[in-house]
Formats: structure tokens, sequence, C-alpha cells
């Protein structure tokens, strides 16, 4: 509706509004797929030569991609032949039969055969965990949390290493391998450095001069370092300083040098976080008569830590991959089995180390993927709750 | 301007309780080197109503917020409602349970609903079952009158609703005393009035308050002293319609002249 005649005849010097402007719908340009287009891919012209380079890329990566991984292929065979050009006289991509003879060992190390269900229920038991504490509308999270911080962590190390009186056969470490000791050194550090970060960033930002020098000290000594300095203390330098009777298992002392480390960096993450929270909030809090430990827990840390959840995953992330260095302390990890399979004479070829290393490339991105999208999710659910 | 009309008191003093709610004495504060606060003197009675004004920068919010320790003050003593603030951390919880605080800037929980935020302190520091927290929030909020509002998250509402949940929020404590720093100077002009009546209804219950503000027409209303400071020290109290008509010191004339016209 434009501006009604009766607004007119007095629009030269003074106005008075006679008629309301009804809300009407934005031109063609900003809806539909036209809409989308202009305002995600060609927005700016720094936006279209990125649209026009990053076509340009995929142009010229997935082709080959998809010819390495699907096209030419092999899907069958029981040994190296079935993947040499010589021998098959084509173009060989991809040899996955070597993964399928192998994918046990990837999955479960030297675990014994015998025993390998166990490593079956833990992913179980973890995957179940992990479902019923991320599924935000889950019914009875509180005991999900009890389940999987409790019963979880107990429950895995009587399994995964046994206890004879259960009739479970003690499985010494130095058999454990593959996805199983990623996922264990993963999840530890996952589930440990969040909490250590936590009492560490609050710590550094204490009052008490006592704690607060020790946080600092610790944060700023194990970020000083690098993370295969550390494995090298944990796996080499403690036991000549330890009677080996109480030498502690190789794969804890790995585990717990990456929970410390990851726990170092958590802290400077959350005190990032503590930081964006204004300072009334707490003052706010403190008005109210809520204890020190009643506003981090209720004010402070829910709002701190919800504007970190990207840079959390990020450490997360971050951590699921440093996982790969403890293969050069001797522990045989994801990345370490394939690194032992890709050299099996059995199924040498010269595709060998290549498939090994996209397997480990799309196992890799599938969890830190999956990681970061489910921090976005949370985000975005976040966000819609409180709109400032 | 001031969303109450100017003139006589709407209502007479609320006769004061005998016991002395707030008593400052002789308190100092330093920030480092700078002496915010100088020989501050000052006894409030409960159900009165004062009004602090005075320049920015004198001192007026330093003031009261070490009545509830927001600040410590390093000579003097303060007493609140006969319990002296010291650094035993129990008398610091005891006073603060029982003095109310509005901010200027609100300071609502942004991640928690205007319901959550009234009940949060009776249930966590009162120990209060939520059933019945719920009834006293509901009751405060439909008293600043946004009762439908409960289910919303602060940042959904205008600024001057948020000053009332904020008001709610301190109310469903029951405190004795309440203090409001600048409760309506970050609101927009249409706003002020809304909480300025609420206010005014706290004021007509005989809630004991200490009120910075540079709202006139309330001091005028409400007040039954108006406190003046200037660099950390109070140069002037009197009751409103003298210290208006009156006023004694010159530095009280010249902020006066300032801030009427």
């Amino acid at each position: 509706m434009t501006m009604a005649e009766g607004d007119l005849a007095v629009a030269d010097l003074a106005f008075v509004r006679r008629a309301q402007i009804d809300a009407r719908p934005p031109p063609k340009t900003m809806t539909g797929a036209l809409g989308w287009l202009r305002d995600n891919l060609l927005s700016t012209p720094f936006n279209i030569a990125l649209t026009i380079l990053i076509a340009l890329l995929l142009v010229w990566a997935l082709p080959e991609l998809l010819k390495f991984l699907v096209l030419d292929a092999v899907w069958s065979g029981t040994d190296r032949d079935a993947c040499r050009e010589v021998v098959q006289h084509r173009e060989i991509g991809a040899c996955w039969p070597f993964v399928y003879e192998r994918a046990a060992y990837f999955v479960y190390g030297s675990y014994p055969i015998p025993e390998r269900w166990r490593v079956d229920v833990f992913f179980a038991m973890l995957t179940f965990g992990i479902a019923w504490l991320l599924w935000l509308n889950a019914p009875r999270r509180d005991l999900g949390a009890v389940y999987f911080f409790i019963v979880l962590p107990v429950g895995s190390i009587i399994l995964l290493h046994g206890l004879p009186a259960f009739g479970l056969p003690v499985v010494d470490t130095v058999l454990w391998g593959g996805v199983l000791v990623t996922i264990v050194l993963a999840a530890v550090g996952i589930v440990v450095s969040l909490p250590i970060g936590i009492v560490l960033a609050l710590g550094r930002r204490s009052r008490m001069p006592a704690v607060r020098l020790f946080s600092t000290l610790f944060i700023e000594f194990v970020r000083g370092v690098p993370l295969i300095t550390v494995l090298f203390m944990a796996s080499v330098m403690l036991p000549l300083f330890v009677p080996q009777q109480f030498e502690p298992d190789k794969l804890l002392r790995a585990m717990i040098g990456l929970a410390l480390f990851a726990s170092a960096y958590m802290a400077e993450v959350v005190r990032g976080g503590l930081q964006a929270i204004p300072h009334g909030q707490d003052e706010g809090a403190m008005a109210l008569g809520l204890t020190y430990p009643q506003r981090m827990r209720l004010i402070i840390l829910p709002q701190a830590l919800k504007v970190t959840i990207p840079n959390i995953v990020n450490t997360y992330i971050g951590l699921f991959k440093d996982t790969t260095l403890v293969l050069i302390v001797g522990i045989f990890d994801f990345l370490r089995t394939i690194e032992v399979a890709r050299i099996d004479p059995k199924w040498a070829t010269p595709v060998t180390s290549t498939t090994g290393y996209a397997l480990a490339a799309m196992f890799y991105l599938v969890f830190c993927y999956g990681m970061s999208r489910y921090a976005r999710a949370m985000e975005a659910r976040l966000a819609s709750g409180d709109k400032r | 301007m001031n969303g109450i009309a100017n003139g006589a008191q709407r209502f007479k003093p609320m006769p004061l309780n005998t016991a002395v709610a707030v008593q400052l004495i002789d308190m100092n504060k330093w920030y480092g080197q700078f002496h915010v606060l100088r020989d501050i003197n000052l006894k409030v009675m409960g159900g009165e109503r004062i009004v602090i004004c005075g320049p920015s920068g004198s001192g007026k919010s330093t003031m009261i917020r070490c009545i509830n320790r927001l600040e410590e003050h390093q000579q003097g003593r303060i007493l609140v409602d006969g319990v002296e603030l010291t650094n035993d951390l129990k008398k610091v919880d005891e006073v603060r349970r029982e003095v109310g605080m509005v901010f200027q800037h609100f300071n609502l929980f942004p991640h928690l609903t205007v319901m959550d935020n009234c009940t949060l302190a009776p249930i966590w520091v009162r120990k209060m079952p939520k059933k019945e927290a719920e009834q006293i929030a509901l009751h405060y909020l439909m008293r600043v009158k946004i009762p439908e509002q409960a289910g919303k998250y602060p940042g959904q509402l205008s600024g001057g609703q948020q000053q009332r949940v904020a008001i709610a929020r301190a109310l469903c404590m029951s405190p004795k005393i309440m203090l409001f720093d600048e409760p309506t100077s970050a609101l927009d002009p249409e706003m002020v009035k809304e909480v300025l009546d609420t206010m005014v209804g706290l004021a007509e219950d005989g809630m004991t308050m200490l009120v910075i503000t540079h709202e006139m027409g309330f001091a005028r209303e409400v007040a039954d002293r108006v406190v003046f400071m200037d660099e950390g020290q109070i140069v002037e109290i009197n009751e409103p319609n003298e210290f208006f008509a009156h006023p004694r010191h010159e530095r009280t004339k010249l902020f006066l002249s300032q801030i009427l016209r």
C-alpha cells in the first residue's frame, strides 16, 4: 500500500499518518532457492570466488576418490593376487578384501579370540551409555549419568581386564589393540578431562593463592610440553623411578598422561568461558545468598560451558586424534594395527597401504565429524532455549 | 519525566519500627590508594525509606554494596539487622539472606526462566520445597504484574519487565531490607514508570529500602530521608521537602540546580 491520498495532502512539511502500512512479503530475490544461493554462496565477491574455488576442488578430487574407493576397488579375494595389477590386468583401486580379512585385528588387536565377546559387550555398553546421555530427551538421564560415570567404568574394567573370581580370565593390556584401545583411550580422556579441566579453571581463578599457583603451574607446565614428551615420560622414565612390582600398567600410564594433557587444555577452554560471563551474574547470585559452590554450579558454569561447547568439542576432537600418538610408546591403537597389517607379506600390493590409510581416514572422520555435528545440534538447541 | 506526580507525599511515612535495620559507623573503604568512602555514618531504622543521590563516582553504589558485602570495607563497622559484617562467611551469608538487592543491569540469570530465577534462591538457600517456592514466586510475580511471563526467559522480556522480575526475585527471599542500585537508569523512558510504581508499592507496604536514584519525583513522594553524597562522603541528610526546598550545603545546591531545571 502506498501513501494514502489523505496523507499526501499534508506531506510537504507537516505529516500525519492516517492509514497503517500493512506488512508485505519480501521481494522474490530474497526467498526460495535463489535467495538461498545469494545468501550462502554468492553474497560477496570474495564468497563468489570461494564458491568457484571449492567447486573446482570438488570436480578435481571427487571423481578420483570415487574411482579409487568404489569403481576400481577390489571387493573380494583371498590374498594379494586379487589386488595386483599384473595379475588382474586392470587398474586397481582400494583392496577391500585386505580390510575384511584383518577387520578383527583392527577392532580387537591381539585380544584372545575366545574372549572377544567381552569387547563386543563393552562396545554395546558404551554405545548404550553414550546414547542415553547424548539423547537430550531420554528418560531418567540422572540414572544415565550414574550408569555412565560409575557402572560403566567399573563394569568395563572387570569385563575387559578380567576378574578370575567371575570366571573372566585376565587379559593383559599388552594384548589389547585396535579400535578397542583407541576408544578406551578417547573415552577415558573425554570423561576425565572435562571435570579436571573445570576444577583447574576454577582453581586458576581462585582467591586462594596456593590453589591458584598450583593450577597455574600445572596448566602451564603441561601445555608447555609436547604430548609425545608426556607419553615418553609416562612410559619410559616413570619405570626408572618406581620399583618394578609397583609399576603401573603401560596402557594405564599412557591413559593418565593423555587425560592430564587434555585436562590442561580443557582448563584453558573453560577459563575462557568463565571470563565471558559478566561479573554481574556472580553478584546477582551472591546477593541472593547463594554459596560459592552453588553459584558456580547453578549460575556460572551452565552459562560458561554453553558458550564453550564449540571449544570443548574441539578439544575432544583433538584428543581423539591425539590417541594415535600412543603408537610411539608401543601401544597398539587402531592406527598402529593398520601400520602392522599393511606390511604383512600376504597382502603386499601397491595399494595395500593406501587402502589401510583410507580406512583410518574414514574411521577418524566419522567419529570427529559425528562429535562436531552433535555439538552443533546441541548449540542450536541451547540457543533456542534462551534467546537474548 | 519522572513518571510520578511531583509534589506532596502521597502517603504519610509509616510508623517506624524501633529496631535499627542498617547502621554504618565510621566506615571507610579504599580501592588500592583511592579513598572511596570516608567516615560514613548512617543509621537506617526498620521500615525507613532512604533515597541516596549524588554525582557519579561519589561512592553511593559502593556504599550500598558494602551493606551486603559485595564490597569489603576496611575500617569502621557495618551492622545489618543486628549482625556485624566481618570476614566471617557465615555472617555474610546470614546478612545476604535478609537483604535483597536490585541492580542497574538487572543481573537476571539468562539461562533460567523467570520462574526459575525466582525460585532458585528460596530452594537452594532457604531449602524450601519446590512447590512452595513456586507459589511464592507466582505471588510476587503477580505483585509486580507479570505472572503471565513466568515461563519465559529474561531475554524475551522488555527492560522494564526484566527489572520487575529482578524485584520479584529479590522479594521471594522475603528480605527485611531492600537495596536498589539505580534500578531505572538502564531503562527506556517508557519503562521507568512501571518499575517506580512497583517500588512505590513496596514502600507502601513498609519495606525498609535504600534506593540510589536520580528520580527526584520518587524521592519526594516516597523517601523518609534523602542522603546526598559527594567524593566518598555524606554531605547532607534531610527529609525530602526540606532537602529540595532548602538545601544547606553548597555542593547540594549546585547538584540540585544541575538536575532540577
